[in-house]
């Protein structure tokens, strides 16, 4: 399935599946790919996210109706199925679960039935597709989680989640790259910066690439930089 | 050579055309709230396109000029003047050094732009200088801080030279009710006939909760058949329906994925007339189609290109 449909006067959301999962978010980074190699310049932006990827382009290059039959045989090879090509990047993200950070963990073992070690190993154990980013600049959704670690949002959201937090909700699981208000439960913090201005990335990950969590000892969580105070 | 702020007023920001193609890490846009007014404001200087100007909301800034300069004013009238002396709106003046000039209040419209020739002199952060408070990014400073007191914002001196005028047809009366241009798109067909006739068919009011991410309007309720969708990316000039049927326009610094039903678009140039409407201000939807905007944006785009060799003295 592939539809276009006009996103106003200049860009286009392009649709490659209806439902969350593996499948789509194979098709959504192959079909990025194939977007950029064949258009360049012209499209001026991208926002790949679950099933679906938002294009900004030059309308200077391309009307609606030309646009879309561009992106149609830029397509063509689009595989309906597309091999689960192995992530391009797995990034390995440090967290500390340490209670002092992991200002959830007892609110998810208790609702999960888990112990909170229980907890801690399978949130490690595997690796996450990066799905979409949004929310806030860096904030990537994760996915998906065991499903022994499924959790509602927090009934009352945080004015103020500290940053760095570590956090799941429902199938996903995400990094606070900044303070901002949220509703995820917190089971741990990392002491990566997950925002960099200065760099060309600023990002360390971008959709398509995979995370992987490593539980770190208090002592490596300071010493990487980690900060243990809640602001 | 540049100009000192001596009051900020209620939010007065650097902006340029907006950051592209940062959108994927969760960055957003930003940029003028309206494009036809600040387009208009470099044009009337020959400016590059993309030259940073000042966009005040609501008025209270106050500036003195360190050197001489040519600056434009245009968009919504904030009652500006010069050593107190009203200055004409969409026009370019001349600055001496030590002239103030001050930004009372809404006379018409929202949002003032003032150019200076050149453009203000503003270290670009990941490509655009302008000013997104919620990422802390742009701005004087790249941190995203609004313009504030004490702050010097530089230009290069110029001699002054013709004063040049907005054409009468393009300055758009910010008064009128306003008919806002729907290109049909997103979930367009998760919104029955019955509920696509009472969108089309009534009239919405702004209301208080605007500003530079959002402009929240209220009237007939609209049913989507469902109340969310899978987050996917929101375009500039959005149409987000969520679960109170209350429509929500997506503007400059809006988030860039949102998971709530979308009935269609705006144009930029739309989004710009409706960020001048104040709350209790009446506006309605009429269907756009896709290439007429194109063609609308093209014209526009040109209009100025042309406008802009052929210098048009008043």
């Amino acid at each position: 399935m592939i539809r276009l449909e006009p996103a106003g006067e200049r860009a286009a959301i392009l649709y490659l599946g209806s439902v969350i999962s593996e499948q789509s978010a194979a098709r959504v980074s192959a079909a990025v790919e194939l977007l950029q190699d064949s258009f360049g310049s012209a499209l001026i932006d991208i926002v790949p996210s679950y099933t679906s990827i938002l294009l900004t382009y030059d309308i200077n290059h391309y009307n609606y109706f030309s646009f879309k039959h561009a992106v149609c045989s830029a397509l063509s090879e689009l595989a309906e199925n597309p091999m689960s090509r192995s992530p391009s990047r797995i990034v390995e993200v440090p967290v500390y679960y340490g209670e002092e950070v992991a200002l959830d963990l007892a609110e998810v073992a208790r609702s999960t039935g888990l112990s909170g070690d229980e907890v801690i190993r399978l949130h490690s154990q595997q690796h996450y597709n990066v799905y979409a980013i949004g929310f806030a600049p860096g904030f990537a959704y994760l996915g998906l989680t065991p499903k022994e670690l499924r959790v509602d949002r927090k009934k009352t959201p945080r004015l103020k989640v500290p940053c760095g937090s570590v956090a799941i909700a429902d199938n996903q699981t995400a990094i606070y790259p900044s303070v901002t208000p949220g509703g995820w439960q917190i089971i741990g913090r990392t002491p990566m910066s997950l925002i960099d201005w200065q760099s060309e990335s600023v990002s360390p990950f971008t959709v398509g690439d995979a995370v992987r969590f490593r539980a770190v000892d208090k002592e490596t969580f300071l010493a990487q930089g980690g900060c243990l105070d809640e602001f | 050579m540049s100009f000192k702020v001596l009051k900020p007023g209620l939010l007065s920001t650097l902006q340029d055309l907006g950051r592209q193609g940062f959108q994927h890490l969760g960055i957003t846009e930003g940029g003028p709230m309206d494009e036809h007014a600040f387009r208009w404001a470099n044009a009337l200087l020959n400016n590059p396109v993309n030259a940073c100007a000042i966009e005040v909301t609501y008025g209270g800034l106050e500036l003195v000029a360190s050197q001489p300069t040519m600056i434009a004013i245009t968009g919504g009238d904030l009652g500006a003047s010069l050593n107190g002396e009203p200055l004409l709106n969409w026009s370019t003046h001349a600055v001496k050094a030590g002239d103030k000039i001050v930004f009372r209040h809404p006379v018409s419209g929202l949002r003032s732009y003032l150019s200076v020739a050149d453009g203000f002199a503003v270290k670009p952060v990941l490509g655009s200088c302008s000013t997104v408070l919620r990422e802390t990014l742009g701005g004087l400073n790249g941190d995203g801080a609004p313009i504030k007191a004490g702050d010097e914002l530089r230009y290069s001196p110029r001699l002054p030279c013709e004063t040049r005028t907005v054409p009468l047809s393009d300055i758009p009366n910010y008064r009128e009710d306003l008919e806002l241009g729907v290109i049909p798109g997103y979930q367009f067909e998760l919104f029955s006939s019955l509920e696509r006739r009472r969108f089309f068919g009534h009239q919405y009011e702004v209301t208080n909760n605007i500003d530079r991410m959002g402009y929240r309007l209220k009237g007939a309720k609209i049913t989507a058949e469902q109340t969310g969708i899978i987050s996917e990316g929101i375009a500039l000039g959005a149409i987000q329906i969520p679960a109170d049927g209350q429509p929500i326009i997506l503007m400059r610094d809006r988030q860039t994925i949102g998971g709530y039903p979308k009935i269609g678009t705006l144009t930029a140039l739309d989004v710009g007339q409706l960020s001048q409407r104040s709350p209790g201000a009446t506006v309605r939807f009429c269907i756009r189609d896709i290439s007429y905007a194109q063609a609308q944006r093209h014209v526009f785009d040109r209009h100025l290109k042309h406008l802009k060799l052929a210098d048009i003295n008043q």
